[in-house]
């Protein structure tokens, strides 16, 4: 059978996409490497040359989301798809497919303005979250101890933010045991599982959360898998807060970094990734939206 | 194979799976650097953290 043309979408180089790269060359894949700061996307015809797969791996949300909708229109194959970062870039599309799907999540509501976000952070009360909409490692994410700060917080995002700053989402602030709970989900498994630990509210790593295995159990298994499948299926690192009755879906990446969990999980993330990526650019797994709700525009 | 860090000056030395956009990082002076070409070898700083990097 003849090695199928892959390409690895991305730009900057980091731990996690040199990984992907020596898997593949493990298994004698040429790989072309397609740097978005180079590329031209023409949108008459079909013009991009073709492959039986492309891994996104973008560092820019806007670039990768951008570029996999062009694909995808042109019938390219990628991994994932236009229609999981479409959802999982937007924590507002990702809640509102979570629960949609009836995956339990913290409480979110969304406001436009400054008066219409104090209501709803008044009527959930001290403390809550406030999140961009789209952002990433925990950038921008603000915890709101009291009025005085939230309307200082808002009035500051409205007038030194862009316009995608006055998209208020705002999170029930649920009180973590000093971690949260990563899960790694590659098509229907989820090959690991992670604890983000860490004296700071944020846990994400890229603010100095120290990662430790953390068993996968039944319920970590059934939650995340419910989670990836609401968004569309693929390859996604689903975030998970523990609470008293239970998980819930805090927030599900469609670009997992995965580099600080293979050492203390065991499982080679990387060569799981290569797995599914190959599977797709053999034709032997579906690479297209998991149901009509995830169909991007 | 090495290059210079802009910033201090240090002697680069790439690893042999070095890659072309690799994110380095200098070990005098800490400056994120980006490989730009193995041969030759050349680095520059890295690009600032954008509003929309992330995963």
């Amino acid at each position: 059978m003849n090695e199928p043309k892959i390409g690895v979408l991305c730009s900057l180089i980091r731990k996690d996409e040199k990984l992907i790269f020596e898997a593949l060359r493990g298994r004698g894949v040429a790989i072309d490497k397609i740097d978005d700061r180079d590329l031209v996307l023409w949108l008459n015809g079909n013009s991009f040359p073709k492959y039986d797969c492309i891994l996104e791996r973008c560092i820019n949300h806007s670039r990768a989301l951008h570029t996999l909708k062009v694909l995808n229109t042109q019938g390219i194959p990628t991994v994932n798809n236009h229609a999981v970062a479409w959802v999982c870039g937007d924590k507002l599309l990702t809640t509102n497919a979570l629960t949609h799907h009836g995956v339990p999540t913290p409480r979110v509501a969304i406001a436009y303005t400054p008066k219409s976000a104090i209501a709803a952070i008044e009527e959930f009360g001290y403390p809550v979250v406030l999140k961009p909409a789209v952002g990433s490692w925990g950038r921008l994410i603000a915890r709101i101890n009291d009025l005085e700060s939230a309307e200082a917080l808002l009035e500051h995002k409205q007038v030194l933010g862009s316009y995608h700053h006055s998209i208020y989402y705002i999170q029930e602030y649920i009180e973590k045991p000093g971690r949260d709970i990563r899960a790694f989900v590659i098509g229907d498994r989820v090959v690991a599982a992670i604890y983000r630990t860490s004296e700071h509210w944020i846990t994400n790593t890229a603010r100095g959360a120290v990662t430790s295995n953390c068993p996968v159990t039944d319920e970590i298994q059934d939650l995340s898998l419910r989670a990836a499948r609401a968004v569309g299926g693929g390859i996604v690192a689903v975030d998970l807060l523990e609470r008293d009755d239970g998980l819930l879906v805090n927030e599900v990446n469609y670009t997992m970094e995965f580099k600080n969990s293979i050492h203390v999980t065991g499982v080679p993330i990387h060569e799981e990734i290569v797995d599914h990526f190959l599977g797709v650019a053999r034709g032997e797994i579906d690479w297209r939206p998991r149901n009509r709700n995830q169909e991007s525009p | 194979m090495s290059a210079s860090c802009p910033s201090c000056d240090a002697e680069i030395v790439f690893d042999d799976g070095a890659e072309e956009g690799e994110i380095i990082e200098c070990p005098e002076c800490g400056v994120e650097l980006e490989i730009i070409t193995l041969d030759p070898p050349e680095v520059q700083e890295a690009p600032e953290e954008e509003e929309d990097w992330g995963e």
